[in-house]
């Protein structure tokens, strides 16, 4: 079993509204250091192990339906769950 | 001349869609609900606004895999009419069968009032009753309609004369290049974020929206009635 963590985020090249407004906020709350944020999700998968790679498997699932590639960048990180 | 309107569980505009076709357009109409496996018999294929599946993940991101949008795309591919209105529209951008995606609104806001349109391409099987660079009244309703491709996309649009409508005089939600509504290369699959089916009746605020359906039904009859 593999515990999978997705993270799709808007592309660089997309301006992100909610981003905006949220550091708006935080300049507003004084915190004049932060210079960019990018809104995103995160979703956390448990993967049954399969004959198939689960980097190549998670990788599909992304493209296909878990972020839109037009818009969207996701990247994944992969841990082995250790049995109870 | 059948058309279906196509149902996903939390679409909540295709009562008006279907009282536009019946009542305002006069023409056969009948619900499809989103598992159904086939759409044999119906000449035009519309895809009404709403929330599918509660916008999950994205707008139209789990309803792009439902049953019936296999036919959808069989439909698209044989020619027929197909018309995403709305959430309709993002469903038809996630399936593919339009290129680019939609953005939240620049505002963050939902925004819920009737805009200007401005006639872009009137030689399509969806514009053909207005008039070339004819500006029309049409409502929009949506929080995600913010229309985004990459410039590579754009070009290809522009060459092809596959933008149908674009915002006039105001962009309500940032769109690229206020864009309001985009078909596919083969002119056959028509997005558009405004709800043209809520513009049929001068007695509810205006009816620019009808000729949108009578230039799909002029098309149709064109190709399909003899002596039309």
């Amino acid at each position: 079993m593999y515990k999978v963590k997705v993270f799709v985020t808007l592309r660089e090249s997309v301006l992100d509204p909610q981003g905006t407004a949220v550091k708006d906020s935080l300049h507003s709350l004084n915190y004049s250091e932060v210079s960019d944020v990018r809104i995103g999700k995160y979703m956390e998968l448990s993967i049954e192990k399969s004959d198939r790679p689960v980097e190549e498997v998670v990788k599909e699932m992304c493209e296909r339906l878990l972020a839109n590639v037009v818009i969207e960048d996701y990247r994944f990180e992969i841990e082995e769950a250790v049995a109870q | 001349m059948k058309f279906a309107v196509i149902v996903f569980p939390g679409s909540n505009c295709d009562i008006d869609m279907y009282h536009a076709v019946k009542d305002e357009l006069g023409c056969e109409v009948e619900y499809v609900w989103h598992d159904a496996g086939s759409l044999e018999g119906f000449d035009g294929i519309l895809l009404p606004g709403g929330f599918s599946y509660g916008d999950y993940l994205r707008s139209g991101a789990i309803a792009r895999f439902s049953n019936v949008m296999k036919e959808v795309v069989k439909a698209a591919e044989a020619g027929k009419p197909v018309l995403g209105v709305c959430n309709g529209f993002q469903i038809l951008l996630e399936a593919g069968l339009l290129p680019g995606a939609m953005r939240r609104n620049e505002s963050l806001k939902f925004i819920c009032r009737p805009v200007k349109l401005k006639v872009e391409n009137n030689e399509t099987m969806f514009s053909a009753v207005y008039e070339e660079n004819q500006v029309i009244t049409i409502p929009v309703a949506h929080g995600e309609g913010n229309y985004y491709c990459d410039e590579e996309t754009l070009v290809r649009l522009k060459e092809n004369n596959q933008i149908v409508f674009t915002y006039h005089e105001e962009n309500p939600n940032g769109s690229l290049e206020h864009i309001a509504g985009i078909m596919n290369e083969k002119g056959n699959v028509l997005g558009m974020m405004p709800h043209p089916e809520r513009a049929v009746d001068e007695l509810i605020g205006g009816a620019d929206g009808l000729k949108l359906f009578q230039s799909i039904v002029k098309q149709w009859r064109e190709a399909h009635v003899v002596n039309a």
